[in-house]
């Protein structure tokens, strides 16, 4: 047999061991043993010393020619004995996925605080500060700067937790309108501020009474500020809390501290105006009260009543929150059931 | 105010459906609690005629009734009304009829008796217990002897009325009277008012002065008027005046305190009615009462009287509670022939005074407080003379008596046109601006648009210019106004630094599993004064409610303490809660409490449940103290240094530690104590406390970038073996400060206690990292470092390196 014919026979042999090998290992024996120094092409290419000039480039072509396609091969079945080889792997790290995942540990804010956080980045935004005030306050700043002298019938409006006869447990947020505008320099610009915080009422506890509940303050001094101005920004307040679709409507009231004062009804969310229990079937729900600032309680607060003017605002945010959540105990925001906190995780 | 629709047409022309009004009235003047009326839901209820009643064999209390309803059989009810009678007209509930309270009444038999319907009290057609008149308070009702057999009652007693009832804010105090509500519709709808003017006719063979001298003080009452009717009738008022009254909620008594209310109801004016024959002396004084005074009232209470309540007093000392309520003594009975009545203006914050003090809030009193119409005192009294000479076929003697009479005049504010848009942001002329004011029925002086508006009496709630605007708006209609949104000048809105600290205390705790609690501020004295951080007195109510809120709380523990038992009680075990807010720290000298921002958690239970995937984790003392560790870091507080503390009682002395920036004490964290854990019924549970405000104050700078070192760190671990009472921190502080600079970082990774180490021992494992920024250490250099502190160790805490 010739060199060529024993390298086409080689090849042959070589391509159908190849072709049918199923290990890894054996594929790398097989290498070894066909293109190694001591395989089968090394020996044709050392016999070709034997060969005459003409016949030498014409073999030594043809066992290049071998030795490549044999290369290409083994590399094909190598690779193709890899992926099989990463398959079966992974087939046995097949896991379950449907067991539950690890729970995060997570937490989040009271309910009442998520309504207080959307009032106070509403307000932020529309350039208002924030402003703090004492929880145990000066009758005369909680009654009496905001145009409620004792012995004025609305004291009985709110019945109040006194420490002594002057210290009390502040019934409203409005004391921090006085002790800001006390303060404010109005060369400065204008005032526009919201104050939320914990007030406390001599209530006696049920579904609908608590004796601390939250407030929400809302207080704009300036130049030139209108009664359409507040309009407009309680539709704001209506609309990010209860939704882009809400109308209000203001209703004529009475707050000491006011002139007009007005209660605000916020158009139904639950039945759109229709009428439904959480609206008592009139399609509307009263939410807060406004008014522009009195003459009185600027004067009071050392602000010139003839130049400046403004409004004010106060709402509940446990109100909110039990409007929006359908909550009807109120007892439940201050008992911290963590079944009951928990249930307000959601975002947004 | 409980308002007739049907009344309320006496005074002004108006067809409007209740339902229409009440939303009317909401918008423009005061909320509206309710539109009713009494016939509403009931069915065939009709006037009876008893023709025949007699004793039903079968029972002692029941008897037979005959009763004539118009037609042409007489209906057998039986009874068991013990003021039944023959010859009377009832209220018959036919077979088939709905009674109150959606009842229905049905043919039945009753011992054997048919019984073809029912005859029926007041109350039992819907009438309150509070308005049915005493003598038919435990039985049927008598109906005018013209009621004709077979129509329906509800006309005869004024059940198809509307009855709008109005909550009046205190402002609006004019709407508390039917006048004033007529004109407040006048001015809504564009209308007249029509109102009666009283046409008394005197007796003018008497004079006043005979019969009583009165003497006031200005200050107490401004304005004090009386008259005298003699030879009254006490007795049953008509119907219609009845029907007015307790349709307006009020209890008919008899003809002269009916018309008495009936004028409060008319004018908001109130009055009192005296048995002129048990005054003494016949002269009347009002005065504020003296030492030791005290006073029988109607209710039959004995009251000691304050030196701040005003009283009406004769020569024998006082008889009446200046417009809150009379005395027992010198009230109207059957017998009064003699009336002095009187119509005054009291001192609204002595009235005040008086019925919070007594607990007297009667209908006079709250109109007292908030204030009358002072134009139409002394009209209110001739229209009251008037009706109690009539009805009791008395005579009024000539002339009235007067203690003093304040002088009343219209009050003028002036405004103008542009105020007024200034202030509401619309565009009004000064054409509609006059309308909205003589539809209200204020006098008017106009000059290019400025306004002189005279406002009558019966509007005292209006004096300043900002008072008309509010006029001018609500009728105009708030929902004509515009929305805007202020313009002028711009303001950044922003946190300040604190608020921004404490804003992200609370993001962090939420982030690191804990919920947010908001527990109560007040609390019980000693609640108030548990797991204290400073030395303060507590603040207290003066008047608590309860025994449980009585103190303004000391710390925030207490409260997550409740909100942990109140889990706990509900089988909710594992909880995790955190609070941020206010404590109140009060000085020995001072009334009033600082106010402190605080941050507290309180943790029991699982920290996470037995799973497929891990093993349950309990809450421990690290559990709570990862938290605070987390919190601090983020917070980029530094220095920071756990102490074990037993100052705290209600902790447990070997679980707790204090904690420090620097030497500067912010808090403490720990078990409570297992005899408070007792006390509120919880499991182990682990708290911390921390100074929010300290944090605060530190003002902790940016984050200031360290480069990262690129060249390899190296590690060293080892085991000690320690005394048990050595502390890890001891260890750590003493390795930080024994070596050299190139150590960058101690720490623990293990701690063993047990059978393979003495029983008083523990070991204690740390790495230590070595690195250098600039060059890449050597391991010679690092051993000999190493070695050093180790053998130092050994000689000061007589370790054994394992």
């Amino acid at each position: 047999m010739d060199l060529k014919d024993r390298l086409t026979e080689l090849k042959v042999k070589a391509l159908s061991e190849i072709g049918t090998v199923e290990d890894l290992k054996k594929i790398n024996e097989i290498r070894v043993n066909l293109l190694g120094k001591k395989g089968p092409i090394t020996e044709v290419l050392r016999g070709m010393k034997d060969l005459s000039k003409e016949e030498r480039p014409v073999v030594g072509s043809l066992a290049n020619k071998v030795r490549d396609e044999l290369t290409e091969a083994i590399t094909q079945r190598r690779e193709k004995l890899e992926i099989i080889k990463t398959a079966r792997k992974l087939e046995k790290e097949k896991i379950d996925v449907t067991l539950p995942g690890v729970p995060v540990k997570a937490g989040q804010p009271h309910i009442i605080m998520q309504v207080i956080d959307q009032l106070e980045k509403l307000f932020l935004g529309m350039g208002y500060q924030v402003v703090d005030g004492p929880e145990v306050e000066e009758d005369h700043y909680n009654f009496e700067m905001m145009n409620l002298p004792k012995d004025h019938p609305a004291r009985d409006m709110q019945d109040t937790f006194y420490i002594t006869e002057q210290i009390l447990m502040r019934t409203q947020t409005s004391p921090v309108q006085a002790r800001t505008m006390e303060k404010h320099d109005f060369t400065k610009g204008p005032l526009k501020m919201i104050s939320p915080g914990k007030v406390y009422r001599r209530d006696t506890d049920d579904a609908t009474h608590s004796h601390q509940f939250h407030q929400v303050e809302g207080l704009v001094i300036d130049k030139h500020i209108t009664m359409a101005d507040l309009k407009g920004t309680l539709q704001i307040i209506a609309r990010t809390v209860f939704g882009d679709e809400r109308e209000i409507r203001l209703r004529p009231s009475y707050f000491p501290f006011t002139e007009p004062s007005v209660e605000v009804d916020v158009s139904c969310f639950k039945c759109e105006g229709k009428g439904c229990a959480v609206c008592k079937y009139t399609g509307w729900i009263e939410v807060l009260g406004a008014g522009m600032v009195h003459p009185n309680v600027l004067t009071m607060a050392g602000v010139d009543s003839e130049t400046y003017g403004g409004f004010a605002f106060g709402l509940g945010p446990d109100r909110f929150a039990m409007l929006k959540y359908g909550v009807d105990d109120i007892r439940e925001f201050y008992l911290n059931d963590v079944r009951f906190l928990s249930q307000f995780a959601q975002k947004g | 105010m409980k308002v007739s629709t049907k009344w309320l047409k006496d005074y002004i022309d108006l067809d409007i459906n209740p339902e229409e009004l009440a939303e009317k009235i909401e918008r423009t003047a005061v909320e509206v609690d309710s539109v009713s009326r009494l016939d509403k839901k009931l069915k065939k209820i009709v006037v009876g005629f008893t023709v025949e009643v007699r004793k039903h064999p079968e029972s002692d209390h029941l008897n037979i009734c005959k009763v004539d309803v118009g037609e042409d059989d007489l209906l057998q009810i039986v009874c068991g009304a013990p003021n039944i009678a023959a010859n009377k007209k009832v209220i018959v509930a036919l077979p088939n009829s709905r009674i109150a309270g959606n009842v229905k009444i049905k043919r039945s038999k009753m011992r054997g008796e048919v019984s073809e319907g029912m005859i029926c009290s007041l109350q039992e057609i819907g009438f309150s217990d509070s308005v049915v008149p005493k003598v038919y308070a435990d039985g049927i009702y008598f109906l005018p002897a013209d009621a004709k057999p077979g129509e329906p009652v509800y006309s005869y007693l004024g059940m198809d009325e509307d009855i709008i009832d109005l909550d009046v804010t205190p402002n609006r105090a004019d709407m508390l009277s039917m006048r004033g509500t007529a004109h407040e519709l006048a001015a809504i709808y564009d209308k007249k008012v029509t109102l009666k003017k009283p046409e008394l006719k005197e007796d003018l063979t008497d004079n006043i002065s005979d019969y009583i001298q009165v003497e006031a003080d200005k200050e107490l009452a401004p304005t004090y008027l009386l008259r005298v009717i003699k030879d009254v009738q006490v007795k049953e008022s008509p119907m219609w005046l009845q029907k007015r009254l307790w349709n307006a909620g009020i209890r008919p008594m008899n003809n002269v305190v009916d018309v008495t209310n009936y004028i409060l109801l008319d004018y908001g004016q109130p009055l009192h009615s005296f048995d002129y024959q048990k005054i003494t002396g016949k002269r009347i004084e009002v005065r504020l009462a003296k030492p030791g005074e005290t006073l029988q009232t109607l209710d039959e209470e004995e009251r000691e009287l304050l030196s701040s309540d005003i009283v009406i007093a004769d020569d024998n000392g006082p008889i009446a509670l200046a417009g809150t309520m009379g005395g027992l003594n010198s009230g109207i009975s059957a017998d009064s022939q003699v009336i002095a009545l009187e119509a005054a203006v009291f001192n609204s914050s002595a009235i005040r005074k008086t019925a919070r003090k007594h607990n007297l809030h009667s209908e006079a009193a709250m109109r007292f407080e908030r204030g009358i119409n002072r134009a139409t005192v002394a009209e209110a009294l001739d229209m009251a003379a008037q009706l109690i000479s009539e009805l009791g076929n008395g005579k009024v003697i000539s002339g009235f008596a007067v203690g003093a009479q304040a002088n009343v005049q219209s009050i003028v504010v002036t405004i103008t046109t542009k105020k007024i848009n200034d202030v509401l942001g619309t565009g009004l002329q000064d054409a509609e601006i006059r309308d909205i004011f003589e539809r209200l029925g204020f006098g008017v002086e106009e000059k290019t648009g400025s306004f002189k508006v005279s406002v009558p009496a019966r509007r005292w709630d209006i004096s300043i210019p900002a008072d008309l605007i509010e006029e001018v708006a609500r009728i105009y209609g708030y929902d004509n106004l515009p929305a805007t949104l202020p313009s002028g000048e711009l303001t950044p809105g922003k946190y300040t630094y604190k608020q921004q600290v404490i804003r992200d205390t609370r993001s962090i705790l939420e982030e690191s599993g804990l919920m947010q609690a908001i527990s109560y501020g007040l609390t019980s004295d000693k609640k108030a004064q548990r797991f204290m951080m400073e030395d303060a007195q507590p603040t207290k109510l003066d008047f608590p409610m309860s025994s449980d809120r009585t103190t303004v709380r000391m710390n925030l523990i207490s409260g997550l303490l409740d909100d942990v038992a109140y889990n706990n009680a509900r089988k909710v075990s594992d909880v995790m809660l955190y609070e941020q807010g206010r404590v109140f720290y009060r000085d020995a000298d001072s009334d009033r409490p600082r106010e402190v921002e605080h941050v507290a958690a309180a943790m029991t239970g699982l920290y996470s449940a037995q799973s497929w995937h891990d093993e349950k984790k309990q809450i421990d003392f690290y559990v709570a103290k990862g938290v605070v560790e987390h919190l601090l870091t983020k917070l980029g507080v530094t220095d920071i240094s756990y102490e074990t503390s037993q100052k705290h009682e209600e902790m447990h002395p070997g679980r707790t530690a204090d904690i420090f920036v620097g030497n500067l004490f912010i808090g403490f964290i720990g078990e409570v104590h297992p005899n408070i854990s007792k006390e509120y019924g919880i499991g182990r549970t682990y708290v911390f406390e921390l100074d929010l405000q300290k944090i605060i104050d530190f003002n902790n700078e940016l984050i200031v970038y360290q480069p990262v070192s690129k060249y390899p760190v190296i590690t060293r671990d080892v085991a000690l073996a320690v005394s048990k009472d050595i502390e890890n921190a001891d260890i750590i502080n003493f390795i930080k400060a024994q070596s050299g600079k190139i150590l960058s970082k101690v720490q623990l990774f293990d701690v063993y206690e047990g059978a393979k180490i003495g029983a008083e021992q523990k070991s204690l494992a740390y790495e230590l990292t070595y690195s250098d920024s600039s060059k890449t250490l050597a391991d010679d250099v690092v051993n000999a470092d190493f070695e050093k502190v180790m053998s130092k160790l050994q000689e000061k805490f007589n370790v054994e390196i394992r």
